[in-house]
């Protein structure tokens, strides 16, 4: 009983969240409506015993959302009073009943077809963390070392591009060794 | 599941937060006393018996204050700021056993609200959502204050996440497990503290840096930005940051004494004590802290964090992966 009051609440807060997401156009809204919804998804890991997984999910997208304010912080002002558009469009309606009728389709073909096997089924007697890095290290190897390299690539372009003056450190430089260039600046123009 | 342990786990969930947000006004007082006496002063002495009753009075006029939405304010997101920093932190301790088992009556408690076999990183990452409350908070106020202090707030998550989780890798290498329970158990026989002493400094740095204390004590900066994020707060909203801050303190002193101090022992009176003895002292360290050292700026954090605490961490963790696999 208790889960099924829990899925159901969760997953009508997701889909809340989510829609207010796509449909605000007021940045503070649309942000925290996304990283709530990213943090109601990881209850449904924890309905379905994947604990590792719904503790990953927190910790991922809470830091990745925190990311995205930081930028939201730098392009807009967030306390502006915005318009928003209130009558539901052609488009939204649309996308959502075919998400809908997916959605009905892939709980609907199991059953129609039953014949599921798992391909890999769970270890029994392991707990939950062992049992994602035994398939992580042995049926996911290559994906999974092809994703380090990647974000080894993502983290040295990030250097390369963002590091022009990094061979000075401005902490580590005391405020009077700092190079004045207002000053000179000025002196120069008179 | 029966109505038995319905009912337990409800009760211990309302004890959890009765005695917490009771601990966290205790808290106040003692931050007060601790920084009055370092700095040879008297402290809180009007109200009732050397001012203990000066709790009470701070909690009526908290909850008695006229509670103010200003002008301007982006006011569901205002309005939620303050909750979300209590509320998880409090959902935070749900898998924090706080004592070992008991039987009472007869009746065997186990004074955990969940056993969730990942419990530390829950308890991390769960607790890492709480500053969300000040980058909110602060974003949604019309104010320059706030808004640099939800800056910081970005600034400062992002860095110390990363030494939090990189800190705690080694402790989890060598007990293989991420449950509390389980990392109490194996230091049956010496504490975490003794083969992990760079983790440790590491998580404890981190930790100041999470609950927002005096070294890194950045998003609310009474001297530089006011009250940060809370500048435009009155009345319970303000108190409920309070709350959150306090009882991160203490869930953070738990888990630094359950995963290097050793934890409650072998489960016996005495350990218990012991582990209560341990997190007053990991307390009592935050206001130390706050009353010996000055405030770091927030690019010193950054810079700490990043080039300094992390390439340590990293250094320690294939030090330790070494070492596990050759020896054990």
């Amino acid at each position: 009983m208790f889960e099924a009051i829990a899925f159901y609440l969760f997953a009508f807060l997701t889909i809340a969240m989510f829609y207010i997401t796509v449909m605000s156009k007021h940045a503070l809204y649309a942000m925290t409506a996304l990283a709530a919804g990213m943090i109601f998804i990881s209850a449904f890991f924890f309905m379905l015993g994947a604990d590792f997984l719904g503790a990953v999910q927190i910790i991922v997208y809470s830091g990745a959302v925190m990311a995205l304010y930081a930028f939201g912080m730098m392009f807009f002002d967030s306390t502006r009073e915005l318009k928003e558009k209130t009558t539901p469009s052609l488009l939204v309606f649309g996308l959502g009943g075919m998400a809908a009728l997916m959605t009905v389709i892939i709980v609907a073909a199991p059953i129609v077809s039953n014949n599921m096997t798992a391909a890999y089924p769970i270890v029994e007697g392991v707990g939950n963390t062992q049992a994602v890095g035994m398939v992580l290290f042995t049926k996911y190897l290559i994906p999974f070392e092809v994703a380090a390299v990647m974000l080894l690539v993502a983290m040295i372009s990030g250097i390369v591009l963002a590091g022009k003056k990094m061979d000075v450190s401005l902490t580590l430089v005391e405020d009077d060794d700092l190079p004045q260039t207002d000053k000179e600046n000025k002196k120069a123009e008179s | 599941m029966d109505v038995a342990f319905i009912i337990e786990t409800i009760i211990k969930i309302v004890v959890l937060l009765l005695v917490f947000s009771a601990l966290a006004g205790f808290g106040t007082y003692f931050e007060r006393k601790v920084l009055a006496f370092m700095q040879r002063r008297l402290g809180p002495m009007h109200v009732g018996p050397y001012g203990l009753l000066q709790i009470a009075a701070d909690g009526v006029k908290l909850f008695t204050k006229e509670d103010i939405i200003p002008q301007n304010v982006v006011a569901p997101i205002f309005k939620i700021a303050p909750v979300i920093t209590a509320a998880t932190a409090f959902m935070a301790a749900a898998a924090i056993p706080f004592l070992p088992e008991f039987t009472l009556f007869g009746y065997t408690v186990r004074p955990i609200i969940s056993d969730v076999n990942i419990g530390v990183l829950y308890v991390v990452g769960v607790m890492a959502i709480g500053l969300y409350g000040p980058l909110l908070g602060g974003m949604a106020s019309a104010n320059k204050w706030s808004l640099i202090s939800a800056a910081r707030a970005a600034s400062v998550f992002i860095s110390y996440e990363v030494v939090t989780g990189l800190a705690l890798l080694s402790p989890i290498m060598l007990v293989g497990s991420l449950s509390l329970i389980d990392m109490n158990n194996y230091q049956s026989d010496g504490w975490m503290v003794w083969s992990q002493p760079v983790a440790f400094v590491l998580f404890v740095i981190a930790a100041f840096a999470e609950t927002g204390r005096t070294p890194f004590h950045l998003i609310a900066n009474d001297h530089e930005i006011i009250d940060g994020f809370g500048t435009e707060y009155s009345g319970m909203r303000w108190g409920l940051f309070f709350i959150g801050e306090y009882a991160n303190m203490f869930f953070i002193s738990f888990l630094t004494a359950l995963i290097f101090l050793g934890g409650f022992g072998d489960g016996s009176f005495l350990g218990a004590l012991a582990l209560l003895g341990k997190v007053a002292f990991l307390f009592f360290f935050f206001l130390w802290t706050r009353a010996a050292w000055p405030d770091v700026r927030p690019d010193q954090l950054m810079w700490l964090c990043w080039k300094v605490l992390m390439p340590i961490a990293i250094i320690n963790i294939v030090v330790t992966g070494f070492v596990v696999m050759f020896k054990g």
